[in-house]
């Protein structure tokens, strides 16, 4: 069982996404540390890019925060190399095509396999191209991580046959971002999943409050959390560190029913 | 699996969520395409309301003054709002009516797309919203002004650099929020698969035009036919029925900005290299990590860091050229047709004519250049009148 599986049998997991170098690298480190403590149980190393066209404003300005502070994926790469020192909790790098595709695809897969990564999600890489990623990520022991949307519909089976690691259901329609109603039908949406195969779904996309994610968590395996948290790093800077703690901490309990 | 390709270029690099809707617009088109009502209610709005086919003018004092090659004006600014915009967007806001949409959105540039599909919205009745960078509203106050007249919501980009790839991204963040009642109405030959062919195919009518009208006038095929290349659709319009053709050379004119030896410049061929964004794997601009980087021209059409994967394909393959026109080049050209032929060109098109200038003098005298006039140029009077130092008050 590698680490993504282990993270989803321990129970319902809670998945806090983060942009890498925002404020700084030195905080992203902590706050991995911080967040794991809290009770994280797979972290989402977001890798900003200059154009995030599946992010609403809130990541977006993270990511410019990042760019602009001189965030390279080399720095990023060196900083996962400290964390990895430290702690042994699933990491995924989610990031755009161009970010890997322009570092060489296999190049990217390869040094982030030997720096003990366990998956990557490419928002813009659907199903039907895949393979250039997918197949470096086999190669090199990374799981490729595949997005169902409240669109897929017919098109579940298939992405759900060949993806790797857990599936990423999106909530619903639109960029991410904090939502306060969402009113997609998640539970159809995995059991679409499950007759096809036994794969752990986590649901993402606009979920910030513990009573949302306590109600997600019902119908699915895991809950990602991305907007909600990268806003407290807006909110407090090079401070944010005990306010994120104590979020996740606050979340977890949430999806694992101790509202 | 991977569809829309064009060698290496092209393809489908979209979010989940709005896979189906791509491959739902893919499969109407297919439909659309070879239905003869279709295609008979398209060119009755493209003769009876944009007013096609258009002009291919021989320019004569152009000509005289250059003193090689003759020279040809392919007059899309003759066109009912004023580009070549209106091919592909009377084409496209059919197609979207057709699969029962009510609303349609789009980016835009320079303002000519956004015009075009609003006025389209309006004509046949739908919904309307136009992504526009802030940066731009600016630049194009009057272009504003029209979409707004014409019953469109403006909204202004403040994401990025505030131009036109981050009016790109927020149309395509909207789509994602909205899909069963919206089309988007993209304006160039880019984006993801089936785009940049529908859009060519919209476009096409300008070089079938060409061949056409050129073969009434002198009985020949162009030696060379030019167009601007900011995406990519007037030049893809304007090359496609040539391209069997290996005689007539098709050259693309690229936006330089202050020189492609600086960092102020939209030259994609000239200073990009093979990246995947906005839908497409094509030559983009952007830095060694894979940032899309701020590019800049004077002309906010062509103020773009990717160019379509047709054209990144005909580069490739060495069919088509691409050359790139800077900023005072393209000014220079802007007042030297307004001036010799009493045609003022959109900037944009400017960069084409500025290049005819460099390239029909070495050219024989029996030999014939088309330049493809995309668009007018009275949306730029103000920001070059500006670039010239003099402020006007509209």
């Amino acid at each position: 069982m590698n680490r993504i599986s282990q993270a989803f049998s321990r129970g319902k997991a809670f998945i806090p996404y983060i942009t890498c170098g925002d404020p700084s690298l030195e905080v992203t480190e902590q706050l991995v540390y911080a967040m794991a403590d809290a009770g994280a149980d797979l972290i989402e190393l977001g890798i900003p890019f200059s154009d995030p066209t599946a992010e609403g404003s809130v990541i977006q300005a993270a990511s410019k925060r990042a760019l602009d502070n001189g965030t390279t994926t080399d720095n990023i790469f060196k900083m996962v190399k400290k964390v990895r020192k430290n702690l042994g909790i699933p990491l995924i790098f989610m990031t755009y095509a161009n970010v890997v595709f322009s570092y060489g695809t296999e190049r990217f897969i390869k040094r982030a396999a030997e720096l003990d990564m366990d998956g990557l999600i490419l928002p813009d890489v659907p199903f039907e191209e895949k393979e250039d990623f997918a197949g470096m990520c086999r190669k090199y022991g990374l799981d490729l991580i595949s997005m169902i949307a409240p669109t897929s519909e017919e098109r579940i089976s298939m992405i759900a046959e060949e993806a790797g690691g857990f599936i990423y259901c999106v909530s619903s329609l639109g960029v991410t971002g904090v939502r306060s109603n969402i009113t997609t039908d998640i539970g159809h949406m995995i059991s679409l999943v499950k007759k096809s195969r036994n794969i752990p779904c986590a649901v993402g996309f606009g979920i910030s409050t513990p009573e949302q994610a306590a109600e997600m968590s019902r119908q699915c395996d895991g809950v990602i959390v991305g907007s909600a948290i990268v806003k407290l790093c807006g909110e407090y800077g090079k401070n944010c560190v005990p306010y994120i703690a104590e979020y996740v901490k606050k979340m977890k309990e949430a999806v694992q029913g101790i509202l | 699996m991977s569809k829309g390709r064009f060698g290496i270029h092209g393809g489908q690099y979209m979010p989940e969520t709005l896979m189906n809707a791509v491959i739902e617009l893919e499969k109407a088109y297919q439909y659309y395409k070879d239905d003869p009502d279709f295609q008979a209610e398209l060119t009755g709005l493209l003769n009876e309301y944009a007013g096609r086919p258009s002009r291919l003018y021989f320019a004569a004092r152009m000509t005289e003054d250059l003193g090689g090659a003759k020279i040809y004006l392919k007059r899309e600014d003759l066109n009912h709002t004023g580009s070549h915009k209106i091919n592909n967007v009377l084409g496209q806001v059919l197609l979207a009516k057709k699969m029962g949409k009510t609303r349609v959105i789009a980016e835009t540039g320079a303002g000519q797309h956004g015009v075009a599909t609003a006025t389209a919205a309006a004509l046949m009745g739908m919904e309307c919203e136009i992504f526009m960078g802030r940066e731009d509203t600016e630049r194009q106050a009057l272009n504003v002004y029209r979409m707004r007249l014409l019953g469109a919501k403006v909204h202004e980009v403040t994401a990025g650099t505030a131009t036109l790839k981050d009016a790109v991204s927020e149309t395509m963040r909207e789509w994602t929020s909205r899909i069963e009642d919206t089309h988007y109405v993209l304006g160039s030959v880019m984006g993801p698969h089936p785009f940049p062919t529908i859009v060519r195919d919209f476009q096409a009518v300008i070089s079938r035009e060409i061949k056409e009208q050129l073969m009434e006038k002198e009985g020949k095929l162009p030696d060379t036919v030019l167009a601007c290349v900011g995406g990519g659709s007037n030049a893809m319009g304007a090359f496609y029925h040539f391209i069997p053709h290996p005689q007539v050379r098709l050259i693309g004119c690229e936006a330089a900005g202050r020189g492609v030896n600086t960092k102020e410049t939209a030259a994609t061929i000239a200073t990009g290299r093979l990246g995947i964004f906005h839908g497409m794997k094509s030559y983009f601009c952007q830095d060694e990590y894979g940032q899309i980087a701020p590019v800049y021209s004077i002309s906010a059409g062509l103020d773009y860091p990717g160019i379509g994967p047709e054209h990144a394909y005909l580069y490739d393959t060495g069919r088509a050229e691409y050359v790139p026109v800077t900023d005072e080049e393209a000014v220079e050209a802007f007042e030297y047709l307004s001036r010799t032929e009493g045609v003022i060109p959109a900037i944009e098109s400017a960069h084409a004519v500025a290049y005819a200038k460099k390239l029909a003098p070495q050219m024989e005298k029996g030999q014939i250049v088309v330049i493809n006039i995309s668009g007018r140029g009275d949306k730029d009077c103000a920001a070059i009148a500006r670039y010239r130092g003099e402020d006007l008050h509209e």
